[in-house]
This record gives structure tokens, C-alpha cells and sequence, in this order.
């Protein structure tokens, strides 16, 4: 029996955005067994938000997945929604559509530059990295920040969009989607990314299953499972829109589905776009949601309720929810527990990058060295979210 | 929705099992500890009903009840339907089942839970803590445990 090398890879190390240490085995070049090692960027989200009045508590989910912010604020809304039974505005919702879509397409792109960085290609992740920039201004715009928007409110979002913003948006779109057939074609070329990637980390459908892992991960293992489709929410039944799913299983399938789903998501911002109609974008009830400043200023009554906001929250009635929206990583579902008062009781968050990560130890050994990078990059693991 | 309702009451009575069933948000499931194992197979394996996914384990400290509840997310993409199971425990004695037999992927999950909690799963095949160091003190999301200005820090020796 010859002896294993036992070495350690990270805490810090360049696949994954944030800290993970990885504990593997080695006969000779060939990792032999692996053990995950997490919890370095634990910060007891939930534990926090427990002590947060609603609103409040809503800051806290931007911080887990940082690459898509947005997508996390929707489904800690839509949770809080389903509790307060609330119907949002419909221009509300299109907007959110359009927004959650365009913070897919950057999260890709994160994820493709760093991914094919690991990988060789540099030029990839310049134009992927150039493109998400540009896509962060249109939220710089509407929401006055670029990283952490917190731009969803219960009950709506936090303003309509800016004048020519839409416009813009839209005649945007076919930049992305010309520049990400471009970059398509620039890594299909490439023989090393065909290497490294074929037949590499292949993740079977049935352990794709037993291991309940969810977004491009499974449909990359050829299960159409999608959120959107399954069990839609907010105006996604209305607009027509397909699901990308791949067979193989392995790094080159996850990397497809991710270049298609980008372009499935160019798509639905040009018909919600098309079809977003005018009219307000909060409802109107001022127990949940702050007045307009104007009348603020010139009425005490709306006064009162600006401060009780601010100070108190607002009650939520009691009872327990479940909601989950397709996150750029997969399933991200938010459970509450409410007792009544203006904090939740209990969150939980189910991220799918924890779910997903979990797959790993199962799926290394038997691989080269040379390929861990390419197997952690591929299930696209946000450690903000892993850890919470 | 119904008739998986009655699918589910005539599988669970023919094998003489005690449960509540309740429409929430979706469909809840409320059943003893001791027949975790019995109700997850039937709910796993048979064709009808095949919940093959395991979206989700969490828990909820309830301290005035004196209990805790353990809580299930299933999911069947044949029937493209979502079931939730709750289990309640004694708050002295917080012991259930693991389901890693019946879901593999229940692994983390469940780890996850007794590092925050304290609820031990037996039969887990690794149960130790996830996201928090060995020699942590408490249970963090237990409701006794205060949110305080600076926790404990950890040594070298915690970490590695």
C-alpha cells in the first residue's frame, strides 16, 4: 500500500470568490479523496436577520451571493410578500424581471472570466469583466449603487426607472449578446479549454439527484428543473422563454448551459421590456411601505407612518412560508417562521451554492491535480452564500 | 394538490401511522419521530408519489413550547409538487433519525443543523460541525443564545 500525500489547497485560492480549504489525498498526481473545509466567512446571517425588523433584515441577503444580489432580495421578498399576502404593482414586477435577468447575465460573466482565467484564457476574462461592468452601470442608475443594490422593497421596488433607462437597457442587449457569441466562439476554438474540460468532474443524473443540487449544475447533468418554469412567480408566465439543458454531465455542459442561459435571459429582458406597462411601482399601503417624501413632509398623519417604519417596522401576521426564486446558482429558497411581531422569527436560507458545493468530495477523486480548479470553478460556489 | 392529499392519507393509514396533514403555503406533514424512517421511504419510493428531491433541512427552536422542530423540504418533479414535514422534539433530549440512507445529500444539511442547533441525527455517517469550530461554545440559533457584540474567536488550534 503506498502512501498518501495529504495537502492542503487554500484557504485562499483563486476558483472560488471567497474561502474554502480543501483538504486532498494524492498518489501521485491523482487525487485519491478530498474533504471540503467550510465556515470561513460564517456571519450568522441568520441569527442576525432574527433580530432584525423586516425591512432591515433585507440588506442582509445582498451580502450572500455578492455576484447577484438582486436575486436574493427577490426571494426574501417574495417570502415576506407571501406572509403579508400582498399583490405588487405589475410595472413593480417587470421591472424586477428585467433587473433579476440583468444580474444573471453579470454573475455569469463573473463567473466565465474567472472560470476560464483558472483555465488559461485571459482575453475571455477581460471581455467578460469589461460587459459586467457596463451592466453594473445600468444599476448604478437606477439604484445609485453597483455591488449591494438592496433595490426591492416588500410590496414593490424602490423607484421606477430613470428616464431613457429602459431604452437604454434595450439597445444595449444586442451588444451583450453579439460580444457573448464572440466569446463563445473565441473558447470553443481553443483546444486546451476542450481538454480540460471534456468528460472532467462528470456528475451522473441520479447522484445529481441524491445530492439535490439545482441551477446549471443539474440541468448541465440533463434534468429541466428551473424554478421560473416549475413553479413560477411574479410576471414569468406571461413572457416566453426556454431552458437549456445539457447531457454529459461534466465541466463542458455546466459551461454551456451558463452561455445559453445568458442568452435566454437577453431575451426575456427584451420582451418584458416590450411589455412593461405604466403605473406605479409600491403599493399603497402605508403601514408597509414608507410614504412618498413629499407628503411626508406636508402631512403629520403621513409623518407618523414614515416614523413607525423607520423605528418599529411593520407587524407581519403569523404563520410560515416558503419561497424560492432561481438564482444565477440555482434554487434559492428563503423559509420564515412569524410569530406576529415585526421581526421574523426564524429565516433560513437555502443556498443552492451550499447544496451544490456538497457534491464535490463525491465527485474529485479519480481526478488529476490539474483539474480541481476546472471542477470547483464549474459548480460556480459564492462562499457569502455557503457559509451565510 | 388533492388527490396527492389523499394518495398521501391512504399510504400513511395502511401502514398505521399517525400524522396531521394541513394546506399552508403548501402542503404540511406532521408526523412522531419514531416513524421519520417509515413515513421518508414510503414518501421516496413509492411510484406514485416519488419525492426523489430533498430541497431543504432546517430547524426552528420554539422555547416556550419547549420544543424544537425539525423541518423538511421535499420536492417530486414527476408530480412537480413541493410537500413540507415537520417533526417535533423535546428541547432536553433533541435526537431524530439521520435520512442520509434514504437521501445521501442530506449530509450537510443535517450537519449544518446540529452545528447551529444541537440536534444530534443518529446513524449519521459523519456528524460533526460545518460552519463553526469544534470547541465553539453554545448553539448559536437556539433562542437562549444571545446575539452579543464580539463572539468568541477561535485559536490556531481551533482552526486547523
Amino acid at each position: 500500500m503506498e502512501e498518501l500525500i495529504e495537502l492542503n489547497i487554500g484557504p485562499q485560492h483563486p476558483a472560488t470568490h471567497g474561502v474554502m480549504r480543501l483538504k486532498i489525498y494524492l498518489d501521485g498526481e491523482r487525487v485519491k479523496k478530498a474533504e471540503t473545509i467550510i465556515g470561513f466567512l460564517h456571519r450568522g446571517s441568520e441569527k442576525i436577520m432574527e433580530n432584525l425588523p423586516y425591512q432591515k433584515a433585507m440588506v442582509w441577503t445582498d451580502r450572500m451571493d455578492y455576484t447577484a444580489p438582486i436575486l436574493q432580495n427577490w426571494a426574501y421578498v417574495l417570502a415576506v410578500e407571501k406572509l403579508l399576502k400582498i399583490e405588487v404593482p405589475e410595472r413593480a414586477e417587470y421591472i424586477r424581471v428585467i433587473l433579476g435577468e440583468l444580474q444573471r447575465i453579470a454573475a455569469h460573466l463573473i463567473w466565465l472570466g474567472t472560470h476560464l482565467l483558472d483555465l488559461g484564457l485571459m482575453t475571455v476574462f477581460m471581455y467578460a469583466f469589461e460587459l459586467r461592468e457596463k451592466i453594473l452601470d445600468f444599476f448604478e442608475e437606477i439604484s445609485g449603487q453597483r455591488m449591494n443594490p438592496s433595490f426591492f422593497r416588500i410590496g414593490g421596488v424602490a423607484a421606477d426607472t430613470p428616464h431613457g433607462w429602459l431604452k437604454k437597457v434595450k439597445d444595449f442587449l444586442p451588444e451583450v449578446l453579439n460580444k457573448i457569441i464572440e466569446m463563445d466562439e473565441i473558447i470553443q476554438k481553443s483546444l486546451i479549454f476542450e481538454r480540460r474540460t471534456k468528460g472532467i468532474g462528470v456528475i451522473p443524473p441520479e447522484m445529481a439527484l441524491e445530492y439535490n443540487v439545482t441551477g446549471p449544475v443539474l440541468r448541465g447533468s440533463g434534468i429541466k428543473y428551473d424554478v421560473r418554469k416549475n413553479f413560477p412567480y411574479s410576471v414569468y408566465p406571461k413572457i416566453d422563454f426556454g431552458i437549456p439543458v445539457f447531457y454529459d454531465g461534466d465541466v463542458y455542459s455546466r459551461y454551456r448551459v451558463r452561455i445559453e442561459e445568458m442568452k435566454w435571459s437577453i431575451k426575456i429582458i427584451e420582451q418584458a421590456i416590450e411589455m412593461i406597462p405604466e403605473g406605479d411601482v409600491l403599493i399603497n399601503d402605508y403601514k408597509v411601505v414608507p410614504p412618498p417624501k413629499t407628503k411626508i413632509y406636508n402631512s403629520i398623519e403621513e409623518m407618523i407612518h414614515h416614523f413607525l417604519l423607520v423605528t418599529e417596522g411593520f407587524p407581519v401576521p403569523e404563520g410560515e412560508v416558503y419561497a424560492s426564486v432561481e438564482s444565477a446558482k440555482g434554487e434559492f429558497g428563503v423559509y420564515i417562521v412569524s410569530d406576529g411581531s415585526n421581526k421574523p422569527y426564524r429565516v433560513h436560507i437555502r443556498s443552492p451554492s451550499f447544496a451544490n458545493l456538497q457534491i464535490l468530495e463525491k465527485i474529485l477523486p479519480g481526478h488529476l491535480i490539474s483539474d480541481l480548479v476546472a471542477i470547483i470553478g464549474s459548480l460556480d460556489p459564492v462562499f457569502g452564500e455557503v457559509d451565510r | 394538490m388533492k388527490s396527492l392529499i389523499n394518495l398521501i392519507e391512504h399510504k400513511l393509514n395502511k401502514e398505521k401511522i399517525q400524522f396531521s396533514l394541513e394546506i399552508k403555503d403548501i402542503l404540511t406533514l406532521k408526523i412522531n419521530k419514531e416513524n421519520l424512517l417509515k413515513v421518508f421511504k414510503i414518501l421516496r419510493y413509492s411510484e406514485e408519489l416519488l419525492f426523489d428531491y430533498l430541497i431543504d433541512i432546517t430547524a426552528c427552536d420554539y422555547k416556550e413550547k419547549n420544543i424544537f422542530e425539525v423541518i423538511y423540504h421535499l420536492l417530486s418533479f414527476i408530480r412537480n409538487e413541493r410537500i413540507r414535514i415537520k417533526v417535533e422534539l423535546e428541547r432536553e433530549k433533541p435526537e431524530i433519525e439521520s435520512v442520509c440512507s434514504i437521501y445521501p445529500g442530506a449530509n450537510w444539511f443535517e450537519r449544518e443543523v446540529y452545528d447551529l442547533f444541537g440536534i444530534k441525527f443518529l446513524n449519521h455517517p459523519n456528524l460533526k460541525r460545518i460552519l463553526l469550530w469544534e470547541s465553539f461554545p453554545g448553539y448559536p440559533l437556539r433562542k437562549d443564545y444571545k446575539l452579543e457584540e464580539e463572539g468568541p474567536i477561535p485559536t490556531l488550534e481551533d482552526i486547523y
